[in-house]
């Protein structure tokens, strides 16, 4: 392989290849199926009728009142999900930088959460925390004195929330730390030579250093966040109701529940849609953050 | 990273204990869930159930024992380790080469591939359920570790592109410069120059990718049976509607997650190096 040397240019689009050709088959040939499923009469338990039926599986699945629900829940949870995470990941990341006792043990169990698979933090939740009569909250809220909270009945998309929180809490809270450890320590102690307050430390020296790790830890729960899926199939299975039921629920529910893949097509694409929406915005948002 | 500091040189003040204590407090809430199912996993049904919360019983090995008499653990754990370790190997063998190329060789356009690539991600799985489940029907692949395995690396694949690239770009591009000039091939190159350099990145990108692999559910659940079912099936099929069996259903998760944890838990430094996402600078 002499001639490779970098006055040939077709060998980096060579070695780029592999990973855009499967990326975009992975991407083109689901898409197109789905577009063609979504404008075809296609149930599963009607098997007898077909045909090209036009818009009309959009217009079934916007029509429903679940839609606009699952939409609203889909972006409360993402919000949600990144503002506490986001917040409390800094918090604490801010807490443990500097050395104290057990430092190192309390960053392994911090990280732990981040290991664990959805579906046994969703049934972990479930059963033996949030269960109103058995489980540790509930008896937490009656050693106070206080009547236990059914949370996944009153509070549904609540739970759901606590549990991604929980999940996602110290992956946000390494990449704060990793970042902090390239702060200048020249310059804090400068800072406090001055006399500048905690406050104006965090303010124009912190928070301006960790913009870029900010703009990355909520870049990527984006991408894992949309599609929350595992967590609301093994809890509530998107109810009572509507209550916890986001978009990728909702599709699950129209395909392999009512069987109408023709309008799970259709909402597939409609969450793309949406996907793609909320990718633009992030882009613009966060997008000059990751360029510097 | 942290550095080790002795206990000596702790400058004992109002302030240090407050922050360790707050600091344990914390941590001791966020990982309080997690031991409480590894507790449970030891006790009988009855302990488990118990109001208040029962924290001295003699241990039982009997949940472990009826979970894998039930359910055959190893099964699904052969499946787990296959179908991670073949999607981090698969995942890396399309990146490594796709991530070298973007960090040394950018065009005006890569920024928009690695842009493109992530977008790709943010299409919610449930999106390409169908077609995949169709495709996979077609060619006998449902139920089958095989289509997981592609089904895992396709999944990764924007993350581990961006996370490589990240990683290569923090290598001066200066030292492979100089290689070419004495003449090294690009095999040499790679082996020679860039891998040493860049092998930290390699392994905490392959790291993320064993546990997101792992851990995946959604593909697990709407795509196989008993055949191919990973750990995260296995603990699925013990979510049983009714019914209160949190010993056996804290067992099966520990059995579950264990192998994982404990994995994270030594190679997190590693990981934690590569995750920057080069957000570090």
């Amino acid at each position: 392989m002499r001639s490779s040397t970098p006055g040939h240019r077709w060998v980096p689009r060579l070695l780029m290849t592999p990973a855009v050709a499967t990326l975009l088959l992975w991407m083109i040939v689901p898409l197109g199926m789905t577009i063609y499923f979504s404008l075809i009469r296609y149930n599963l338990m009607q098997p007898d009728q077909t045909g090209f039926v036009g818009l009309m599986n959009y217009e079934f699945f916007l029509s429903n009142p679940a839609f606009t629900d699952a939409v609203m829940n889909t972006l409360l949870l993402l919000g949600s999900v990144v503002i506490i995470t986001v917040v409390l990941g800094l918090a604490l990341a801010l807490l443990i930088n500097d050395p104290f006792p057990g430092q190192g043990l309390v960053r392994i169990l911090l990280i732990s959460p981040f290991f664990v698979m959805p579906t046994v933090n969703a049934l972990l939740w479930k059963h033996m925390m949030m269960n109103p009569i058995y489980g540790v909250l509930a008896q937490i809220w009656q050693f106070f004195g206080l009547t236990p909270i059914d949370w996944l009945t009153d509070m549904p998309l609540g739970s759901i929330i606590i549990m991604i929180s929980w999940q996602w809490l110290p992956f946000a809270c390494l990449i704060f730390i990793t970042s902090l450890q390239s702060m200048d320590r020249e310059q804090l102690e400068a800072s406090e030579l001055d006399g500048a307050t905690y406050w104006q430390q965090l303010r124009y020296l912190y928070l301006p250093h960790m913009g870029r790790a900010i703009s990355v830890v909520i870049m990527i729960e984006v991408i894992f966040l949309l599609s929350i899926f595992a967590e609301i199939f093994t809890t509530t299975g998107g109810g009572p109701g509507t209550e916890s039921t986001n978009l990728a629920f909702l599709i699950f529910t129209e395909a392999l529940l009512n069987f109408d893949v023709g309008a799970a097509s259709a909402g597939a694409l409609l969450a793309i849609v949406l996907a793609n929406i909320v990718a633009i915005f992030l882009i613009r948002m966060i997008g000059k953050n990751l360029e510097r | 990273m942290s550095k080790p500091v002795r206990t000596g040189k702790y400058d004992w003040n109002m302030r240090l204990v407050s922050r360790t204590l707050l600091a344990w407090a914390i941590t001791f809430i966020i990982f309080f869930p997690l031991l409480f199912m590894f507790v449970t996993a030891f006790k009988t049904e009855l302990q488990a159930i118990a109001v208040p919360s029962v924290w001295v019983f003699t241990p039982t090995w009997e949940n472990f024992a009826l979970v894998q008499e039930r359910s055959g653990y190893f099964d699904y754990a052969w499946n787990s380790v296959i179908t991670s370790v073949g999607s981090t190997i698969l995942g890396l063998l399309i990146a490594v080469p796709a991530a070298y190329s973007m960090a040394f060789s950018p065009t005006k356009r890569t920024k928009d591939i690695l842009m493109w690539m992530l977008s790709t991600k943010m299409m919610p799985a449930v999106g390409a359920l169908l077609p995949i489940y169709v495709l996979c029907q077609t060619f006998g692949l449902l139920d089958n570790v095989i289509s997981l395995i592609i089904i895992f690396t396709m999944m990764n694949l924007p993350i581990m592109v961006w996370m490589l690239y990240s990683n290569f770009k923090d290598i001066p591009i200066e030292i492979l410069e100089a290689a070419r000039m004495d003449g090294a091939s690009l095999s040499e190159e790679f082996r020679h120059v860039l891998l040493p350099l860049a092998m930290g990145g390699m392994a905490s990108t392959g790291l993320l990718c064993l546990v997101l692999s792992w851990n995946e559910a959604f593909w697990v659940l709407n795509l196989t049976a008993a055949n191919a079912g990973t750990l995260a099936s296995l603990v699925a099929s013990y979510s049983s509607p009714e019914g209160l069996f949190w010993a056996k259903l804290s067992a099966v998760s520990v059995l579950a997650i264990a192998p994982i944890v404990v994995f994270g838990w030594f190679s997190q430094k590693q990981l934690v190096q590569g995750l920057t996402f080069g957000a570090v600078k």
